[in-house]
């Protein structure tokens, strides 16, 4: 069962909308968007949707929530710990503050040639 | 032409966050066949298509993205004169032995200027599940999934790209089949070993070392549409398509692997001979040459990478 609906707020915007407690909070936020919500702006950015790119990185301010595994270049264990979350990693356990946390881009030495 | 010195792409290793996740999205809705897991954890994967022992290799690790793109090399001699040309066009070359790998043998490797490692080997074990080759059938079993044939090709992001197409024409001997070329400068490169239209492509980016996507051959513009079903029954994250490349020519769909990382399933797309001109596209019909029919890109083609 999809369990009761939590509700969603996104801090210093007026709009809110409906998650349930068995899906990620950018699913239920590309779902509002059919009926309108954040028309004119103040929505969370869609990436991948799988916890790869950091697109939707937040923080939570208020509210229960468990999160999925998300890549650890956009949310570091500490961060994860300050309520740093990939949205499309996030699940409500009951409603949530959220604000957008987008990370500067990186343009220092490169991380990703490691091997094996 | 006889293709010499590089020939084709020869395989990629990826990240991903959980493995049962990823071999169900690779094996089982993509169609690639597992090979075989490694002792250190890395599952090696191959198209029904491909007569090399792997061409996908994927390693859990914490964070998604790009480890290493590896080339097929005609000789163990060219082997030899690409890491010799390598380092005196000045790029430090290390040697990584045979065996590191099942299947394969050794290789050199060296980190473009984009911030990407690239590896060189001419050795590799026929495999097991190779397509026939005596009185052949169309294919040894049955294809699964999406159908993937082959690892196709790949999209990577970072700096330097004109650097990236020195090296490439003057060192690897690719040709470079199509280019964005903006006021400012070189926006994206699509460069060729072979009759493709592209075997990899770079995009200017800030940040080093980025991955697009890893692009896997699908037969036909039906199959592509076959791939959407599949995508859209298991809930798979979709980027954007069916649609087509003006870039290329080629019809496709860009998705995404449960750890984030695009995909690509790509057909079609024309022939390429290395005296052809470079077609090149500007600012005015940018949107048409990435995807065909929106005629625009969408927000996620220059932000969205692992």
């Amino acid at each position: 069962m999809a369990g009761p609906h939590h509700t969603i707020h996104l801090d210093g915007t007026q709009g809110s909308f409906a998650c349930r407690g068995d899906e990620t909070v950018i699913a239920a936020m590309e779902r509002a968007a059919w009926f309108g919500f954040a028309k004119d702006g103040g929505r969370i950015p869609v990436g991948c949707r799988r916890g790869g790119c950091g697109v939707c990185r937040v923080q939570v301010l208020e509210g229960p929530y468990r999160v999925e595994a998300m890549s650890r270049t956009h949310v570091t264990e500490a961060e994860q710990q300050e309520g740093y979350a990939l949205a499309c990693c996030l699940v409500p356990q009951g409603d949530l503050v959220l604000r957008l946390a987008a990370k500067p881009a990186k343009t220092a030495t490169p991380t990703t040639a490691e091997t094996p | 032409m006889a293709l010499t010195g590089v020939l084709r792409p020869g395989f990629i290793q990826i990240r991903v966050l959980d493995m049962e996740a990823a071999l169900t999205h690779y094996v089982d809705r993509l169609g690639l066949d597992k090979v075989t897991t490694g002792p250190d954890g890395r599952v090696y994967l191959k198209g029904w298509d491909e007569f090399d022992h792997h061409s996908v290799i994927l390693r859990k690790a914490e964070t998604a993205g790009l480890d290493v793109m590896a080339f097929k090399i005609a000789s163990e001699a060219d082997l030899d004169t690409f890491a010799k040309r390598t380092t005196a066009w000045g790029l430090a070359v290390d040697h990584v032995a045979e065996g590191e790998q099942p299947g394969l043998g050794r290789r050199i490797g060296f980190t473009l200027l984009s911030g990407h490692r690239i590896e060189l080997y001419a050795t590799v074990a026929l495999s097991e599940k190779h397509p026939p080759v005596k009185n052949p059938d169309v294919w040894p079993a049955e294809p699964r999934g999406m159908k993937a044939t082959r690892f196709d090709h790949a999209l990577l992001y970072g700096p330097h790209i004109d650097q990236n197409l020195k090296f490439f024409q003057e060192v690897l001997d690719f040709s470079l089949a199509e280019k964005i070329e903006l006021p400012d400068g070189l926006l994206a490169i699509w460069l060729t070993c072979s009759n493709k239209a592209h075997d990899i492509a770079f995009v200017k980016h800030a940040e080093p070392g980025k991955f697009h996507h890893a692009a896997f051959y699908l037969e036909t513009w039906m199959d592509i549409g076959h791939a959407a079903d599949i995508m859209t029954r298991y809930n798979i994250s979709i980027d954007i398509g069916p649609t087509r490349h003006g870039i290329t020519r080629g019809q496709t769909i860009y998705f995404f692997d449960p750890s984030g990382n695009r995909n690509e399933v790509f057909a079609g797309g024309y022939t390429y001979y290395p005296d052809n001109p470079t077609r090149v596209w500007d600012e005015n019909e940018l949107g048409k040459g990435i995807f065909y029919y929106e005629k625009q890109l969408n927000e996620r083609f220059l932000t969205v990478v692992t």
